[in-house]
């Protein structure tokens, strides 16, 4: 039997008293109304407004974006909002037909010349122009903490499903080395419950207009001649609606949840069993799992993530967020295990079950790879404006994190564990599995940050402490159900083979 | 001074490698091994030295996407940069994507290609070449292994049929 070490407990508490404060911090520092916009707008603007190349930069910029998602994407700066509105109808021809770069250079003389029509026609509406950039940036500030809350938690809850989704596979497989890791596996699954109710109340919230996160539930969006009416997303109303939403989600999280409760308690009873029938009823039930799972996984990453940006659709979506989500969770399993294994409770994990978790970080972390960059080239190379305006904020507005993500989730993990003596040394696994959950945490602000704060994001207090506190969390949770439990299972048909596995 | 050495004739794999754990701990030197398939192990029992193959390859890989990068960038960015279909050719990282397929092909083909050619060419196999194998059941139920004599002809024997072998030879090598 595992016991929770004391100080790993005061080190998760700690964790999550720090993430509370940090996430208090950042719901009490965003601003209440547009009073303190106004007031970081002008502190910001002495920088802003310097020279023809920022407004050259945030032109092409609002150019890119196609005129119906104008109003709701991209902040424009006080001065230019007018002369870009103009130079939109005029500008867009050409910049559509040509590259960004083309365009850009043609844009300063062009600027000029129509900055004067501009002003001279528009000074009536500029005030009221005024008023809707402001109010477009309260909402993303507005938005920053929940953003932050929301990335975290999801992330978290990702991990332990992307766990659970792994367990079953093996139990399907018949595989003969993780049997020794099923308790593990399961301990780490019991975040999911917790994390499940955390991200449930999140979307309640939401649906009950205490934040701006998901653009489709604002009010009157789907009304016509509404202020906020958006045909675009009125037209996809019949599935993004709040009550069909919220019990799809219900739906989806009961539906893992129960699983993982009925996997674990026929695990726990195959211990004390006299034959394999509860094997076999979980060998049926991980079946039967894999298949809601792989439905509702798919719907999921539509709902919870896709539809932070309703104007936009990618097909592959689903399998780019699973692939994410799995090889976080392979290197969860296999960072507590090594940990675990370091205080010498996995008497049986050798290095050739760890070596067979490295594989599968790397392979996954491959794979991610191969999803990433075939959804991103893909609409690269077509450019159609309504789907190439995701990657052109992430580019231009995120590009250090966009970039940032290939870097940590492909290029380290690719060169660091390619290599099969490194697979098997423990501290290596450690800062890779470091640097890929690091990176993936990012895949995942790269999704949903540009849709909710725009260019408003940073990785600040909010951001930090909701990772901190939700770490926090996990690492009790996760470590109170280890010692709920005995770490090897006792009767599995295939435990033998797992104790023995070498390779 | 002729060029002796020992055959000794195996049915089974397990048997083998018990064999080969003896001489080696007899301190005999094992020439050779054959067997008509892969045994697992073996090459542990007898104390070879793991193959460098793959690193090879991820040599080659490395030349394969370099050749990969250099041929697109001369091609469609230095040589004649047209806008085809409005694709930014002014360099090579702003039309990245739609040469990372053709990088991604080179690297693994010159990987699997070059490494299978180390392969043939370090194991001495290609079309026509002798084969070497010094008896024919070697390639379909009979292990043998291979111990060169010095002067010690008769304890070998004896301790080679101790070892389970099913038949022990002597053989002048030339």
């Amino acid at each position: 039997m595992y016991t929770f070490s004391s100080k790993l407990k005061t080190f998760s508490l700690v964790l999550m008293v720090v993430g509370l404060l940090g996430i208090g911090y950042g719901f009490l520092s965003a601003p209440k109304n547009s009073q303190d916009v106004e007031a970081l707008l002008a502190a910001d603007s002495h920088g802003e407004h310097h020279g023809a190349a920022a407004a050259t930069e945030e032109h092409a910029q609002a150019v890119e974006t196609p005129a119906a998602e104008a109003p709701a994407t991209t902040a424009v700066s006080q001065d230019t909002a007018k002369v870009e509105v103009a130079k939109e109808i005029t500008a867009e021809e050409t910049a559509v037909k040509d590259t960004a770069v083309a365009a850009a250079a043609v844009e300063p003389a062009q600027a000029v010349a129509e900055a004067q029509v501009a002003t001279s026609e528009h000074n009536v509406d500029a005030h009221a122009e005024h008023e809707e950039h402001v109010n477009h940036v309260l909402h993303q500030l507005q938005n920053k903490p929940w953003s932050a809350l929301y990335v975290a938690c999801i992330f978290f809850m990702l991990v332990s499903l992307g766990v659970l989704a792994f367990y079953a596979i093996q139990q399907v497989a018949q595989s003969g080395w993780s049997p020794v890791l099923f308790r593990v596996m399961q301990g780490i699954t019991a975040y999911l419950p917790v994390g499940s109710v955390i991200f449930f109340i999140i979307l309640v919230l939401s649906g009950l207009h205490f934040n701006h996160l998901f653009v489709w539930l604002g009010e009157g969006v789907t009304t016509v001649g509404h202020e906020n009416y958006d045909k675009i997303i009125a037209n996809k109303s019949g599935y993004l609606n709040f009550p069909f939403w919220i019990i799809r989600a219900a739906i989806f999280l009961v539906g893992w949840n129960l699983y993982r409760y009925f996997s674990r308690k026929n695990c726990l009873a195959q211990d004390e069993a006299t034959d394999d029938s509860y094997y076999k009823k979980n060998f049926k039930m991980s079946a039967g799992f894999l298949v809601f799972f792989i439905v509702t996984e798919s719907i999921m990453s539509w709902d919870w993530i896709m539809s932070i940006d309703p104007h936009w659709f990618s097909t592959l979506f689903g399998w780019y967020v699973f692939a994410s989500f799995i090889v976080s969770a392979v290197t969860t399993i296999c960072l507590v295990s090594l940990y675990l294994k370091s205080r010498g409770y996995l008497e049986h994990v050798n290095t050739s079950h760890i070596h067979d978790l490295a594989k599968f970080m790397f392979g996954f972390s491959v794979f991610w790879t191969y999803l990433w960059f075939s959804q991103f080239m893909l609409i690269w190379y077509a450019d159609i404006p309504e789907e190439v305006t995701y990657f052109v904020t992430r580019i231009q507005v995120y590009n250090l994190p966009f970039f940032g993500a290939v870097v940590m989730n492909f290029v380290f993990p690719l060169l660091i564990l390619i290599n099969t003596d490194f697979k098997r040394i423990s501290w290596v696994l450690i800062m890779a599995g470091t640097v890929i959950l690091l990176g993936h945490y990012i895949d995942f602000f790269n999704m949903i940050m540009p849709g909710t704060v725009g260019d408003q994001w940073f990785i600040g207090v909010p951001e930090i402490s909701s990772v901190l506190f939700f770490f926090g969390l996990f690492i009790y949770v996760v470590f109170t159900a280890l010692t709920k439990a005995p770490l090897l299972p006792k009767r599995n048909p295939f435990i033998e083979e797992s104790k023995h596995f070498h390779y | 001074m002729s060029n002796k050495v020992i055959h000794a004739i195996y049915n089974d794999d397990d048997i083998l490698m018990d064999a080969v754990k003896k001489t080696r701990a007899a301190h005999h030197h094992i020439e050779e091994v054959f067997t008509p398939f892969p045994v697992h192990g073996l090459d542990k029992a007898m104390g070879l030295a793991p193959t460098r193959l793959a690193i090879c390859a991820f040599i080659y890989g490395c030349i394969g996407i370099s050749f990969g990068t250099w041929m697109m960038n001369y091609i469609m960015i230095q040589d004649w940069p047209q806008d085809i279909g409005g694709k930014p050719s002014f360099s090579y990282i702003e039309n990245m994507p739609a040469f990372v397929p053709i990088m991604f092909e080179e690297t693994v083909f010159f990987a699997a290609h070059l490494m299978v050619i180390t392969f043939y060419m370090r194991s001495r196999l290609w079309p026509f070449k002798e084969a070497e194998n010094p008896d024919v059941r070697t390639t379909d139920d009979h292990f043998l292994m291979e111990v060169a004599v010095h002067n010690n002809e008769k304890e070998l024997v004896s301790f080679f049929e101790n070892t389970g072998a099913v038949e022990v030879k002597v053989i002048d090598k030339h």
